[in-house]
């Protein structure tokens, strides 16, 4: 398996919305690396001919019943946000200038 | 006071109906047991005095009234900080959701209230459940009442440690590749893990949707089974619960306490020894087979090779559920928000409030998980792992083709020192050896306590498998052993006020 780099972390860091330190990319690409080296071993025994499991317990489309049931209202959904504004949530901006 | 933070729940609820007790003063007993002690302990996030102080008047007056009440109504409990429940903050152990007030209750915690369970407070938790020693908690760390240098394990070492302290007599823990049994094995108390689906995780904050699941804690084994019965069943919030009758667990817990393991045939893992084992904990273990035996059980040795692959299979899954489960964090609709000044655009401040509010054991998760299902990795690990799934739940299909139970040590050692695994996260995982595979498998397992380890005195927890949906099982042999070896909490931590 192939080490992995302090840009890879950075990258993995970007992908991941974590705004990471300098000091955490070095402490996290030396783990990160000993931590993927260590679980690649599964990669011994997961032959071709093995079928995947996503989920213990396999069960499919699981439906209830179509009714109107209680929910939360507006007021104790914006509850818990960090900014509301007019019965919203309030966000910073989401595009950049140029669009 | 000192004899109502001892007592049993099932003792403790047959004097609150028959009005021996009222329910408020066992959970004022409580309440004043957990200002005593977990300042030293640590085991609680948020105490809900006037709540608890509440709804234990709600059961007195049920009981005076002669309205029919639950097996467990007025019964203090401990609630694991992952499961929401209105009035109280919600926060996972997380700064990212500290002060977080959720509009809803879980699942779990609605029964618990129906049930006449008096909620004392949440307990603390490594965050977001990642760990095995609650030393990842952004509140600082829970300290293992047995010895307080040391941790009550992981991720619910607060409900495990409230049980131990004697804060509270039943707890509910989560558990994703252990939290709930290890934490159990390390403070001589009782954990368990139901099949997955059997108890509803509308509520419970994901950190691994393919292997979170709830279950009960306590001190003894029928306490566990009557808190079971309390929380599992079929509920249509939750898409992945199990539409199948709850196992008859209390009375398996009450059958096994005659002691008679006639025809009960038990499969002793080798997997589960060797190097990285501490040698108490495998003489333990070895005792704990013998006493089984004993009992009348049938002892037969079972190979499940796949299980040496489980650790690794576990930490490329979870980090890669947890990796996209964790992406609702964004600081838009709840939890903290950083750095919002008006110029700076919400991806940015997305990932400075993560920056801000994730500990380091939840970013390297959420990087594991990121890289293991990007393209071009993505068989190698994510891929891999799945199939080491498949292979784990063919081990325990053959094994259960054989024997009844499974057993095991519950931890490969006794509860570590404060510090000694936090620069290293691979010892840290190494913590979860032989729980995880009954997570990736989906079927249920137990810890009860086997005593001390002779070596540093220590709990020592025995591990029962079981197949799914199948608990009645384990939770026969775990009684029978327990009633055969006694209560290890009897010789109680050393703490003020405790003896």
């Amino acid at each position: 398996m192939p080490s992995i780099s302090r840009d890879e972390v950075a990258h993995l860091a970007r992908l991941a919305r974590l705004a990471v330190t300098d000091d955490e990319l070095d402490l996290f690409a030396g783990q990160l690396d000993v931590i993927l080296q260590s679980v690649a071993t599964v990669g011994d025994i997961a032959t071709a001919d093995i079928p995947p499991t996503s989920h213990a317990v396999p069960l499919t489309n699981v439906f209830r019943e179509d009714v109107v049931r209680p929910s939360l209202g507006q007021q104790q959904a914006l509850a818990g946000a960090p900014a509301a504004e007019d019965g919203r949530f309030r966000v910073p901006r989401i595009l950049g200038e140029q669009a | 006071m000192n004899e109502l933070i001892r007592s049993t729940a099932a003792e403790l609820a047959a004097k609150i109906a028959s009005r021996e007790v009222s329910a408020v003063e066992v959970a004022q007993a409580h309440l004043d047991r957990i200002g005593e002690v977990d300042g030293a302990v640590h085991a609680f996030l948020h105490v809900d005095t006037e709540g608890a102080l509440r709804a234990a008047r709600a059961v007195d007056d049920d009981v005076a009234a002669g309205r029919a009440v639950g097996p467990l109504a007025g019964v203090p409990l401990a609630l694991k900080d992952v499961l929401t429940a209105r009035g109280m903050p919600t926060t996972c152990g997380s700064k990212l959701l500290e002060g977080w007030q959720p509009p809803y209750d879980a699942t779990v915690t609605r029964r618990l209230r129906e049930a006449g369970i008096v909620i004392l407070g949440k307990t603390n938790m490594d965050e977001f459940a990642m760990g095995s020693s609650t030393e990842n908690s952004a509140f600082g760390p829970t300290r293992n009442p047995w010895d307080l240098d040391r941790i009550p394990g992981g991720s619910g070492g607060g409900s495990s440690a409230s049980l131990a302290a004697f804060e509270a007599p039943l707890a509910i823990g989560t558990d994703t590749g252990g939290s709930i049994r290890q934490p159990g094995a390390v403070t001589g108390t009782v954990g368990v893990k139901p099949t997955y689906g059997g108890v509803s995780r509308y509520g419970l904050v994901a950190f691994s949707s393919s292997l979170d699941q709830a279950g009960p804690c306590a001190r003894t084994v029928l306490d566990a089974a009557l808190l079971h019965e309390v929380i599992a069943g079929h509920d249509p919030l939750d898409s992945t619960s199990i539409d199948a009758p709850v196992p008859p667990v209390v009375a398996a817990a009450r059958e096994g306490a005659t002691g008679d393991l006639t025809g009960v045939r038990v499969g002793v893992v080798t997997q589960f020894s060797g190097d990285g084992y501490q040698p108490g904990v495998l003489r333990s273990f070895e005792a704990a087979v013998a006493q089984l035996k004993q009992l009348g059980a049938e002892i037969v040795e079972v190979s499940c090779p796949s299980f040496d692959y489980a650790l690794p299979a576990y930490y490329l899954i979870a980090p890669s559920e947890a990796s996209s489960n964790l992406a609702r964090f964004d600081s838009m609709r709840y939890g903290i928000r950083v750095g919002d000044d008006g110029t700076r655009s919400a991806e940015e401040v997305m990932s400075l409030t993560r920056e801000a509010g994730f500990g380091a054991e939840v970013k390297r998760r959420i990087m594991i998980g990121t890289y293991a299902l990007s393209s071009g990795y993505y068989d190698a690990y994510y891929g891999s792992a799945q199939k080491v799934r498949t292979l784990i739940t063919r081990d325990f299909e053959r094994a259960f083709g054989e024997v009844d139970v499974l057993v095991s040590p519950t931890t490969p050692t006794t509860a570590f020192r404060i510090g000694e695994r936090t620069d290293d996260p691979i010892a840290m995982y190494k913590a979860d050896l032989c729980t995880i595979p009954a997570n990736l498998a989906g079927t249920p397992a137990m810890s009860v306590p086997s005593g001390l380890s002779d070596e540093d005195g220590l709990p020592v927890g025995l591990q029962v498998m079981a197949p799914a949906l199948q608990e009645h099982r384990m939770y026969r042999v775990a009684a029978a052993y327990e009633a055969a070896r006694g209560q290890v909490i009897a010789d109680v931590p050393a703490l003020a006020g405790a003896r």
